[in-house]
Parts: C-alpha cells; sequence; structure tokens
C-alpha cells in the first residue's frame, strides 16, 4: 500500500490533478438525486465507451471495401476465435445504448431537467441523440448485406426528394451515381471517425455542464422554477443538505452499468451477432430488406402515409421535430418540474411511446407487403373447396394462379395487404365483385386485361362461396325490386 | 511603453490569425472540391452511357426478363455491387420497355409475377402493371425507364445512375407511364 501511495504521489507532484479529480468527484449532489433514477446517463457513457472498444476491435478485422465487406464479417463469425462474440457484442450494445439513451431522454424530460438553467445540456443532449442514432444507421450500412445494400438505396431515395439539391445529394451520400464501393467507404469514415469524435466532443460538453451546473435536483410539486431565485435554492440544496456524489450516489451508477454490461453479454452470447443476411450483390432480387430494430416505425410510417403528402412529411417532419426538442426548453424554461403537475409532458411521452411502440410492432408484421410467394406456398383450405362444382374449383385456381393470395388471406394465411376474403360474399355482390376485380381500386389493381371472361366468371363463381356457414351473401336489392316489377308485369299472363 | 508593446502584439496576433484565415481559404476550395466531387464530377455528359444487355435472343417477345449488366462507371473494389439488374419487356419482337428494378417508391427491388402481369415491391407493397404503370401502393408514379435501342440484334439502354424519385422527376428517363 505504501508503495502505491508513493507511486501516486510522484504523479501527483508532476500531473497536480489529484485534488480536482477528488473535489470534482466528491462534488455535493443533492440528498435525493442518489436514486435509481439518475443512473441512465452514466449508463450510456459506460455502453458509449464499450462500443468505442468492441468497435475497434472488429476493426481489426472488418474490410471496408464493398467487394470483402460481407465475406470479412463471414470470417468473423465463423473464422476467427470469438469474432461472433464481438459482432454480436458490438450490435447488442448498440441496441442497448439507443434504447439506454431514449430512457435517459424520457427521464430527464419528465423530471423537468431541461429547464433553466439546464437549457444547454438538453440541447447538447438532442445532438447526441442524433448522433447515436446516426451510429445506428450507418453502423447497419457497415453490415454490408442486403438490407444495409437496399436500406442505402431507400435513404437515397428520400434524399432524391429534397427540393433542387435532391440529384447531387443522392450522389454526394453514395459518392458516385451508384451503391457501391466509395458509398461504403464513406459511411465507415462517418461510423469509424466523423461521429464518434463528434460524439466524444459532446458528451465531452454534456459532463461539463453536469458538472459546472450541478445534476437536476428531485422534483417536488410546487417547488417552482424561477431564474431570479433557483440557482440560490440549488445552492442551499447541495451545500446544505447535499450528499458527496462519490461514494453516496455513484454506487448505484457503477451497479446499473455493470448490470448493463452482463445483459449486454448475455444478449450477445444467447442470441449471438446480428447478421450478415444475404450478399449485396443487387442481380439478387429476392429479397425483402427491412431496416435494424430502432428504425422499424419509420419502416412502417413510409407505408402508412398518402403518397401525396409522403414527401413534405419525409422532410418537413424531422426538422419541426428537431426544432420542437431544441425550443423546449426556451419556452418552459421555468416553471413546475414535477411530473405530478405536468399532465401535457406525462401524455407527450405516453403519446409518443405508443405510436412508436404500435409502428414497431407494426412493422414486425409488415402486413402492408405482400406475401410474395403466399400464391405457390399456401394451399387454399380444404373446407373451401369441399362440395363446390367445377366452375367454383376452377375460380379457386385462378385465385391461386394470379397471386390473389399474395395480398387476400384465407384462413389467415396469405398476404394482408388487401382484405382477408374469408367472408367476401357477404360484404359484396356478384356484381360488386367483378368491378373489383377488373376495374381494381381502393389500393387494388385492376385484372381486367389480365384475366379472360371465363377466368373472371370462375374466380368470382369462387368468391360468392366465401362467407360463413348460414349466412346469406350480399344481393343487390334493386335487383330483386327489379324481378318483382318483372314478375308483376308478367303476372296477369296465365302461367303455365 | 508596456501599452505600446502590447498593441503591438495583438496586432501581431491579428496578423497571424489573419495568415492563417486566408491559407485556410485557399485549403477549402481543394478539399470542398474533392468533398463535392461525386455529385460535381463532369456532370457532362454525366454518369450514363450506352451499354449492352446481350442479344435479343434473351428476351422472347412477350415476356419480361430480368437483365443484369455491370455498371459503367465502377471502381475495382465494388465487387458484386456493381452489378446492377433490370427488367426488359419485349412487347412484339420490335419494342421494348426495361424498367429499373428499385421500386418508384423507396428504392426496393420490385419483382415481376408472370402468372398476375404484375411487379411487386416486397418493402411498403407498390404493384405496377406489366407496362410498368403504377396499380397500387405508395409509389407516385410508374416504374423508371430506361432508353433503349436495338443494333446488331443486341439490345442497349442508357444507364449508369441508380434511379431516385427526384433524379428521375428532372430528367427525362423514359415517359411518365401513369396510365
Amino acid at each position: 500500500m505504501r508503495l502505491i501511495q508513493k507511486v501516486g504521489d510522484w504523479f501527483d507532484l508532476r500531473l497536480q490533478m489529484g485534488a480536482s479529480i477528488r473535489e470534482t468527484a466528491e462534488h455535493p449532489v443533492p440528498r435525493e438525486t442518489a436514486s435509481w433514477f439518475y443512473v441512465f446517463g452514466s449508463a450510456a457513457l459506460t455502453v458509449f465507451i464499450f462500443q468505442v472498444v468492441t468497435g475497434i476491435l472488429l476493426a481489426l478485422i472488418y474490410v471496408p471495401s464493398a467487394g470483402e465487406a460481407w465475406n470479412s464479417l463471414q470470417i468473423l463469425n465463423h473464422t476467427v476465435s470469438l469474432g461472433w462474440f464481438i459482432r454480436a457484442l458490438h450490435g447488442w450494445g448498440s441496441n442497448f445504448m439507443i434504447a439506454i439513451v431514449l430512457i435517459h431522454m424520457m427521464q430527464v424530460f419528465l423530471f423537468g431537467a431541461y429547464k433553466f438553467p439546464r437549457e444547454l445540456t438538453w440541447i447538447v443532449g438532442v445532438f447526441l441523440l442524433l448522433a447515436t442514432l446516426g451510429m445506428a444507421f450507418t453502423g447497419q450500412v457497415l453490415r454490408f448485406d442486403q438490407d444495409a445494400y437496399w436500406g442505402l438505396g431507400i435513404g437515397a431515395s428520400i434524399a432524391s426528394r429534397v427540393p433542387v439539391i435532391g440529384p447531387w445529394a443522392v450522389n454526394l451520400m453514395l459518392g458516385g451515381p451508384i451503391i457501391a464501393g466509395a458509398t461504403l467507404s464513406r459511411f465507415f469514415a462517418l461510423h469509424v471517425f466523423v461521429i464518434p469524435g463528434t460524439l466524444i466532443a459532446f458528451v465531452g460538453l454534456h459532463l461539463l455542464l453536469v458538472l459546472k451546473l450541478g445534476v437536476n435536483e428531485w422534483p417536488m410539486p410546487g417547488r417552482i422554477v424561477r431564474r431570479a431565485t433557483y440557482l440560490q435554492g440549488y445552492h442551499d440544496l447541495t451545500h446544505k443538505q447535499g450528499v458527496p456524489f462519490v461514494p453516496i450516489a455513484v454506487w448505484k451508477d457503477i451497479f446499473f452499468s455493470g448490470f448493463i454490461l452482463i445483459s449486454i453479454a448475455g444478449c450477445a452470447v444467447y442470441f449471438g451477432p446480428f447478421g450478415p443476411s444475404g450478399q449485396p450483390d443487387p442481380t439478387i432480387i429476392q429479397t425483402a430488406p427491412h431496416p435494424d430494430f430502432f428504425f422499424l416505425w419509420l419502416y412502417a410510417l413510409l407505408s402508412f402515409l398518402p403518397p401525396s403528402s409522403e414527401t413534405p412529411i419525409l422532410l418537413i417532419g424531422p426538422a419541426i421535430g428537431l426544432i420542437a426538442l431544441l425550443v423546449l426548453p426556451f419556452i418552459a424554461g421555468e416553471g413546475e418540474k414535477s411530473w405530478k403537475r405536468r399532465p401535457i409532458a406525462v401524455l407527450s411521452v405516453l403519446l409518443i411511446a405508443v405510436v412508436l411502440g404500435t409502428f414497431t410492432r407494426l412493422a414486425q408484421h409488415a402486413p402492408w407487403s405482400p406475401v410474395m410467394d403466399a400464391w405457390s406456398s399456401q394451399p387454399i383450405p380444404a373446407h373451401y373447396l369441399t362440395g363446390r362444382t367445377a366452375l367454383e374449383r376452377r375460380g379457386a385456381l385462378v385465385f391461386q394462379e394470379k397471386q390473389c393470395r399474395n395480398c387476400h388471406s384465407l384462413d389467415d394465411k396469405g398476404g394482408q395487404r388487401g382484405p382477408a376474403l374469408d367472408s367476401v360474399a357477404i360484404h359484396l355482390t356478384p356484381d360488386q365483385l367483378v368491378r373489383q376485380v377488373i376495374q381494381g381500386g381502393g389500393n387494388m389493381p385492376a385484372y381486367g386485361k389480365n384475366l379472360s371472361p371465363a377466368e373472371t366468371t370462375a374466380l368470382v363463381a369462387f368468391l360468392e362461396t366465401l362467407r360463413p356457414a348460414g349466412q346469406t351473401p350480399a344481393r343487390d336489392a334493386s335487383r330483386s325490386e327489379a324481378a318483382l316489377g318483372a314478375s308483376a308485369e308478367h303476372a296477369p299472363a296465365p302461367g303455365p | 511603453m508596456i501599452q505600446t508593446e502590447i498593441s503591438r502584439r495583438t496586432m501581431l496576433v491579428r496578423l497571424g490569425l489573419l495568415l492563417n484565415g486566408v491559407v485556410a481559404a485557399f485549403l477549402a476550395v481543394p478539399i470542398l472540391r474533392y468533398l463535392l466531387s461525386p455529385a460535381i464530377r463532369e456532370r457532362k455528359p454525366g454518369y450514363e452511357s450506352w451499354l449492352s444487355l446481350g442479344g435479343l435472343d434473351q428476351f422472347p417477345a412477350g415476356q419480361t426478363r430480368l437483365a443484369t449488366y455491370r455498371n459503367p462507371v465502377i471502381n475495382p473494389w465494388d465487387g458484386q455491387t456493381a452489378d446492377i439488374a433490370c427488367w426488359v419487356r419485349n412487347l412484339d419482337g420490335q419494342n421494348f420497355q426495361v424498367f429499373a428494378v428499385n421500386c418508384a417508391h423507396l428504392g426496393c427491388p420490385v419483382r415481376w409475377f408472370p402468372q398476375s402481369s404484375l411487379f411487386m415491391c416486397p418493402c411498403h407493397g407498390g404493384a405496377y402493371y406489366q407496362d410498368g404503370s403504377r396499380a397500387s401502393g405508395p409509389p407516385e408514379r410508374g416504374l423508371f425507364q430506361y432508353q433503349y435501342k436495338v443494333e446488331h440484334q443486341d439490345l442497349f439502354i442508357k444507364a449508369g445512375e441508380m434511379p431516385t424519385p427526384g433524379h428521375a422527376a428532372n430528367k427525362t428517363r423514359g415517359e411518365n407511364t401513369c396510365a
């Protein structure tokens, strides 16, 4: 112990940092902030450092070349000893980092931490969130597989819609005319140099602000933030009733960070690395690309936006969201901090969480995408065929052959792009069925040019049988009126 | 005395900063040129050129087939990414339509279903008729088309750049085939 003390003293005589480090570590914080609610920021920092370390480990093998990246990932997964584990750690670390950053953001928002004098801390935090999401997207590109390739195509398609500079933005983003080697190289530079450098700078600034201004006190209902009185009140909280950060508060941070690291390692061992999926070969079109978990909500949103308003919403929406986050501390810089007295804040968080969660859940099923192989892999359920006429069975064949099944399900099997057809006959009359098949509409292609009259007749005959037992098919009331009228006209004539 | 010395030093500092500013401005020009080179590099005639998809016998009349080509502008390390696919529709042996595989919505690869004569997109459910016009789903327009020509029984298309909604709107990449 004496040797350690001596070595420490030797360094401190030269560095002269011991006293300021001790002072920083033991700075007083409000007593209530030594809480399990205050551990997410430090956990995000821990995971960030963890990502830097595992990222460097991956860079020892990974080749940022369009021709070789996918192969180098295969070698990491299968050849290099425990390469799969390092990839899994980095991939799961990424998911945990986004999750923790979002939880941290939600917590500081609900605790009113963005209010005076911590406006700048919040703003830097918003840029940290953007940088984190940027790391997630560029990281997904570096896993250079089919999802990455077509994901870049989606990014380029969105960029191309920017007025005037769109086409140039695409070329700048891709580094050339197509998604190729130059594209991967620039996303590598972004993921490994540019964004991490920005992150380190912003994290430093964020931490400096936390130290200078002190951690946000536990919000008490009725304790109103006023610019004139806040600083004095906070000074009293920390210096009269405060506790030293080390060790009173920090042990919870340390335990939570350790718990998160164990969780990442556990997920990495249990679930393994993410992909890569198929080779990034654009001539392989038998693929259904989908983004990583934290971008699934966007994937869902892009299929629900009406075509006419999609471009404006895509281009203006993010800007509005960003501006809203940035001006929040200026329009709500004073006032009540406690979530118990801020119902709009609580409802906003709930609304955003429910919306993002719903979109994410939907994107995991992608009901808007045709099931490309349903027509050849899902047979018509037998009970829809027993006791049917030859014409109706021929119609069932047309139904499969013409890939109706890719968008319409029977017995819950098949696509969900269009409505399930198990009871279509009680909703649409035969005439309406013919019209719908031939002319399409309501987001259904028209099959008029592609079905012969005989095929249409057979198909509609089959569709007319699709109704629950005991329910009568839809009928056109005017038809029976017409039939009645016709029979009335004929009534005087003597029947046979 | 001290006053004048400080002002002299201050002026030297300002001169030094000015010098650095001038150097930075000079360096910014080549750096920006380098950074922007993908967007401004020889935009005339651009990235596109005529390239062959192979003999006409690969594309039977009345059918739609997948064809691939090697992109004209490539780097040696592009690997498979420089191989691009497109859909070739031979209408009647004389007239062709060559579609980009990229969906006009967000660029995912559309697949051709000859049985229902539809192109379907796996991403957000866009669908197109056999002539490339929009059938349903989120796309605002029909499939992107390449210009084509037939020479010496070979089918040539003018290609070289990934078609995107914004780009295609500015250039006449085939007629917009919304029926």
